[in-house]
């Protein structure tokens, strides 16, 4: 079982939340021009790091806020959680 | 090669079992190969074994970071099926069907192929209409499908919850009679022992740390027990494709997962087929040592662990219970985890790569074992014929820039959802 703080409720169980996926990922500016393969890795090509992996997280069952993981895809160890506007 | 027939096992008996042949050989690396298969799975062994059998490449070397069928070849839950409704992923699996039904011969190794049907069952009219449309595309392309009521259901597994207030109440069913389950182990060791036999050399607790890219063309693979020279590189590497791909500077439409199974302590024979339940993720069959094997959804969140987490275990337990309540009585003997390669459609990778000479094999997500036959078999013609099989032609990595997707569950990118 993940013990997850989330940034604004603290730490809970697992249970709680729901996973959000890659939050190295970055979606293409609005109105911007930007080719298919910006668009094609934007959907699809993901690092899928082995060790320190950001990712997003969903407290669904709690405070229904997004927020940002590290944690470690080898060991589950989670270094740290963010608000969504926060950078590492 | 020694051939394994009752009489050699009479013979061997009579003699103490003191005789036998080693099945494979444990050589050491060469200098230079002409075809590196990096991943001793299923996959990579099976991939091996048909070059060496259908394109007489037999200058080849499978390389194993740890030891052959210690990943999901030995990890999943045996099932053997084609209930595909794409004609890209019913073609592929029936012709691997095809393999199967003659796998123990062909290897001269029990693989215990046993089709003894898989039933997918349905809890409303909605999911009977989404059944009988894939049950009629199943038989366009050539596959055993049947549409069973609730009745016929009751008379095959009768151990099932047909009571009256359940919450999710089975309408009927879709069961693909051929299909059924296989001993793993004896699939990797099958192939392990023919493809050792006609001169490919299996290196174990060797690991690939990196690769040699000239030019765009690969020259060779570096590894824990030296450097080794080649033209053409296989991954069949499964979980640990995308750290492979990072030495290679390849970002991949994939992500690692963890996904568990389970087997319970064994029981006598109840269960005849292989049951899935239709109103979430979770499947049953019965081994043949009596246990109940059990499997269900992803942990859910990237893990390269090899373990599992107990919320989706129980989760999944709780849908097993649902179907067959007498699960609930049964102690669980064994637990366990294994990293799937999940590709953003749901669907394998088969194909070239931009760098000449490696070939990538990936993307299996919850249906590797079933197509090791196949895999291999179209994994080994690309990487002769440098082009594609027909059979393989609809898994290529760029369908995720040209819109050809083939999602076969409707998942979109987020594969690891419930």
């Amino acid at each position: 079982m993940l013990h997850i703080k989330c940034p604004y409720c603290g730490i809970r169980s697992q249970n709680e939340f729901a996973y959000g996926g890659d939050a190295d990922v970055k979606r293409p500016e609005l109105n911007k021009e930007i080719s298919d393969l910006e668009w094609d890795s934007f959907v699809y090509l993901r690092k899928s790091r082995r060790g320190k992996h950001l990712e997003l997280w969903h407290h669904i069952s709690g405070c229904r806020q997004w927020f940002k993981v590290q944690r470690d895809t080898a060991t589950h160890e989670i270094f740290k959680t963010l608000k969504p506007s926060e950078d590492i | 090669m020694q051939k394994y027939s009752v009489f050699s096992l009479i013979k061997n008996a009579l003699k103490g079992h003191k005789d036998w042949e080693v099945a494979w050989k444990d050589p050491a690396p060469k200098a230079e190969y002409d075809v590196v298969i990096v991943g001793g799975g299923g996959h990579g062994l099976a991939t091996a074994y048909y070059l060496a059998k259908e394109h007489n490449i037999r200058n080849v070397v499978i390389i194993e970071k740890g030891w052959i069928g210690g990943g999901n070849v030995g990890r999943n839950t045996t099932i053997v099926r084609s209930n595909y409704m794409y004609d890209n992923n019913a073609r592929f699996s029936e012709f691997g069907m095809s393999l199967w039904r003659n796998l123990s011969q062909e290897l001269n190794f029990n693989v215990m192929f046993s089709p003894r049907g898989i039933i997918n069952l349905a809890h409303s009219d909605a999911q009977m209409n989404v059944f009988s449309r894939r049950g009629n595309s199943m038989r366009l392309n050539g596959i055993d499908a049947v549409l069973l009521g609730r009745e016929e259901i009751k008379k095959m597994i009768p151990m099932a919850d047909f009571s009256d207030n359940v919450r999710f109440p089975i309408f009927g069913a879709l069961m693909q009679p051929s299909a059924g389950t296989a001993r793993h182990d004896g699939v990797a060791w099958g192939y392990a022992r023919q493809a050792d036999s006609m001169g490919v050399d299996i290196i174990q607790h060797c690991e690939v740390t990196g690769f040699e890219v000239v030019n765009g063309k690969i020259k060779g693979v570096k590894t824990s027990r030296g450097d080794i020279k080649t033209n053409k590189v296989g991954l069949c590497v499964a979980g640990s494709t995308s750290i492979l791909a990072e030495k290679l500077n390849m970002t991949l439409p994939i992500e690692t997962h963890l996904l568990q199974a389970c087997v319970s302590e064994p029981v006598k024979p109840i269960l005849d087929h292989v049951v899935t339940f239709g109103a979430g993720h979770f499947y049953c069959s019965q081994s043949d040592k009596g246990e109940m094997v059990m499997g269900g959804d992803l942990d859910g969140y990237n893990s390269y662990t090899q373990r599992g987490n107990l919320p989706t275990l129980q989760h999944v337990l709780t849908e097993g219970v649902a179907m067959f309540p007498f699960l609930s009585k049964l102690k669980m003997l064994r637990t366990w985890g294994g990293i799937m390669d999940m590709s953003m459609d749901g669907s394998p990778i088969i194909d070239k790569t931009h760098i000449e000479g490696l070939y990538l094999n990936c993307g299996w997500c919850y249906g590797g074992f079933k197509a090791t036959p196949a895999s291999g078999w179209t994994f080994a013609h690309t990487i002769a014929q440098d082009r594609v099989h027909e059979l393989n032609s609809g898994y290529s990595l760029n369908r995720f820039h040209t819109g050809h997707l083939l999602d076969e569950k409707g998942l979109g990118t987020k594969t690891w959802i419930s």
